[in-house]
């Protein structure tokens, strides 16, 4: 299996009076079909590394690689163009457009890339929300749907694009149990069945179990005796 | 429809009151801005109407507009000349070889000439005496160039020709020397010729100073009163396009050699007032409409202060940064055309109030309507200026929009 996903001696330091280090010559790869989640205390720079894989962050230092491409020398739109195509991001709270409803929430990547047709479109913002068990809600506003049915919005909104990897942040952060192990269930199947590689950020041990692999952060430094 | 404007149109829909709020402001701007503009500019019209109706489009007079180089001075240009004891010719003053300078104007294209002799006489009667100004003109002539003749209330233009000495006076003098049809008065030039007069017809302009000091006689008869024989002072000229009058008459002026004047540069202080009337009521109107602006910049920032966490999470799902800003670009473009098609509805509906408004004015004998301009440019200038003051107000917010760092948002929602 290749790496989808690489961070390569990346650092991210504020600049300011007093300079703040969030991540410190991090180097680590994800590979395709892979769910590896990053584990550390509260503050260690998980978030940060995960901004940085996700080209929402630049690195002061390092690199990263998406599909083998050095991503270092991109602007800014350029940045946003390979995050559209290529990326899918998860959050603690779900983030749905409230104004919207789920079907339009689900769209709006899709309609931003502009490469389906809009029948074709909602052809395929509809199969993912069936897959999700979300199809009678698709015509709902977020705020009529449950927590978990919001979270599942959200990972068919990642997908929308078919994105290579999914960034989750604290996904089941603000989950029940049962939506949690939905959501849980959901992004395996994502790498398992879909061949997706799935980082996720997590403080959650059942969640963190699930994973093929745990990578544990320490004062924004990769720390290779991490044990859960 | 684009999802930046999708994006945009949501986020006005679901906002019902402050997006109402803002095109009101943008409606009743646009509204004022017409009633305002056409109001002015239809009194301003209705002047110069009236400026181009009462006087000559030009006046061509027996005058030059520089002096005439003396010989002497033609001779030692540089020289100092002092000519002693020179006494001037005592000429019986008028232009030259006005038959072929008629010629030359009637000769000109879409314009109306009338050659006249004016003088100034005295009028008297019943004791009481008047300087007044005297006009002889050719009654078929005169009433070709001016509106003398629709002015009067009693009597006829033609009356001049078909009794020589018939006089037409004004509604002012008038009632000052208690004259009627038929009066006789005396006429007396400062060339010692004095002849007794009838009036045969009485003028209203409505203007005080003209109607008492103005009085018409046919041409033979100013001739002999002014002992002027076969001269004339002046051509009257009216065109079929009053704004060609300045070419027309530089044109002429080259020509003859006679001073000619257009009533553009007859009027230019008047013009001038007009042009600093209308700036100042542009500036007036344009002022409402940036004031309105000020509502689509709150509604706007408002909406990008509250939309930080979704901004953060389009830019994060790959929005860029240009794409950002269009929403919010477009929901001022939105409000400012929506806020202009229907500024543009009420505007005609006041415009429609404002014309039914009718009042008599003080001293005036008719019933007047206030004079509205219906033109189509002041459309397209209010709705444009409501346009530029809408995305104006709405480049601000969307720049800000543009700006924000997802991370740093996502940092302060973990």
């Amino acid at each position: 299996m290749s790496a989808v996903l690489a961070a390569e001696g990346v650092g991210r330091v504020l600049p300011g009076e007093i300079p703040v280090t969030l991540v410190q010559d991090v180097t680590v790869a994800v590979e395709r079909g892979e769910f590896a989640v990053i584990m550390g205390p509260s503050g260690s720079g998980k978030s940060s590394l995960l901004y940085l894989l996700g080209l929402l962050d630049t690195p002061t230092s390092g690199r990263v690689l998406l599909e083998g491409q050095d991503t270092s020398g991109f602007g800014e739109d350029e940045l946003a163009s390979t995050r559209l195509r290529k990326l899918g991001f998860v959050f603690q709270f779900h983030f749905l457009l409230a104004e919207f409803s789920v079907l339009d929430n689900v769209l709006l990547p899709v309609r931003r890339l502009g490469e389906l047709a809009e029948d074709a479109a909602r052809q395929r913002a509809e199969t993912l929300l069936d897959q999700f068990g979300l199809r009678d809600h698709r015509h709902k506003r977020p705020h009529q749907i449950s927590g978990g049915q919001r979270q599942r919005a959200a990972i068919a909104r990642a997908l929308a694009n078919d994105p290579s990897v999914i960034l989750a942040d604290e996904p089941t952060g603000n989950l029940d149990t049962q939506s949690g192990a939905n959501v849980r269930q959901i992004l395996r199947d994502l790498t398992h069945d879909f061949g997706k590689a799935v980082i996720a950020v997590t403080h959650d041990l059942t969640f963190a179990k699930a994973a093929d692999r745990q990578i544990g952060i320490v004062d924004g430094r990769i720390d290779p005796g991490w044990r859960m | 429809m684009s999802i930046q404007l999708g994006i945009a149109v949501t986020h006005l829909v679901n906002r019902k009151r402050p997006t109402l709020v803002s095109l009101v402001g943008i409606v009743l701007g646009v509204a004022f801005f017409l009633a305002v503009s056409s109001l002015m500019r239809g009194s301003e019209r209705d002047f110069i109407k009236r400026l181009i109706d009462n006087s000559p489009h030009i006046t061509v007079s027996d005058e030059y507009r520089n002096p005439r180089v003396q010989p002497a001075a033609l001779r030692w240009p540089e020289g100092a000349v002092e000519v002693r004891r020179v006494k001037p010719l005592n000429e019986v003053r008028g232009i030259r070889g006005h038959a072929q300078k008629l010629a030359f104007i009637e000769s000109l294209p879409g314009l109306r000439v009338a050659p006249v002799l004016t003088g100034s006489v005295v009028l008297a009667f019943a004791g009481r005496t008047q300087g007044v100004t005297l006009t002889g003109a050719v009654p078929s002539q005169m009433k070709r160039v001016s509106t003398i003749g629709e002015k009067l209330i009693e009597g006829s233009l033609d009356a001049l020709a078909s009794n020589p000495n018939g006089l037409i006076v004004g509604v002012g003098l008038a009632k000052k020397f208690s004259l009627r049809m038929g009066s006789v008065v005396n006429v007396a030039s400062a060339a010692n010729e004095a002849r007794a007069l009838k009036v045969v017809g009485i003028f209203r302009t409505g203007g005080a100073s003209y109607d008492e000091t103005q009085t018409f006689v046919s041409l033979k008869r100013a001739q002999n009163l002014l002992d002027r024989t076969n001269r004339i002072n002046r051509f009257i000229i009216q065109l079929d396009d009053p704004y060609r009058a300045r070419d027309a008459a530089a044109l002429i002026e080259n020509r003859t050699g006679y001073k000619s004047v257009s009533w553009l540069e007859a009027s230019e202080d008047l013009m001038s007032v007009l042009l600093v009337r209308n700036i100042i009521m542009y500036s007036v109107v344009s002022a409402i409409l940036v004031v309105a602006a000020f509502g689509i910049y709150n509604t706007i920032s408002t909406i990008v202060m509250e939309k930080t966490h979704d901004i953060a999470i389009l830019k994060s799902m790959g929005f860029h940064a240009r794409d950002v800003r269009r929403i919010f670009l477009a929901e001022g473009i939105m409000l400012g055309a929506i806020g202009s098609v229907m500024g543009v509805l009420v505007g005609l509906g006041l415009m429609g109030v404002l014309g039914q408004v009718s009042f008599k004015p003080p001293g005036a004998t008719q019933v007047v309507n206030l004079p509205l301009y219906w033109g189509f440019e002041q459309y397209l200038l209010a709705a444009g200026f409501a346009m530029i003051s809408a995305v104006g107000a709405s480049y601000l917010p969307a720049r800000k929009a543009g700006r924000v760092q997802p991370v740093a948002i996502l940092r302060g929602m973990g």
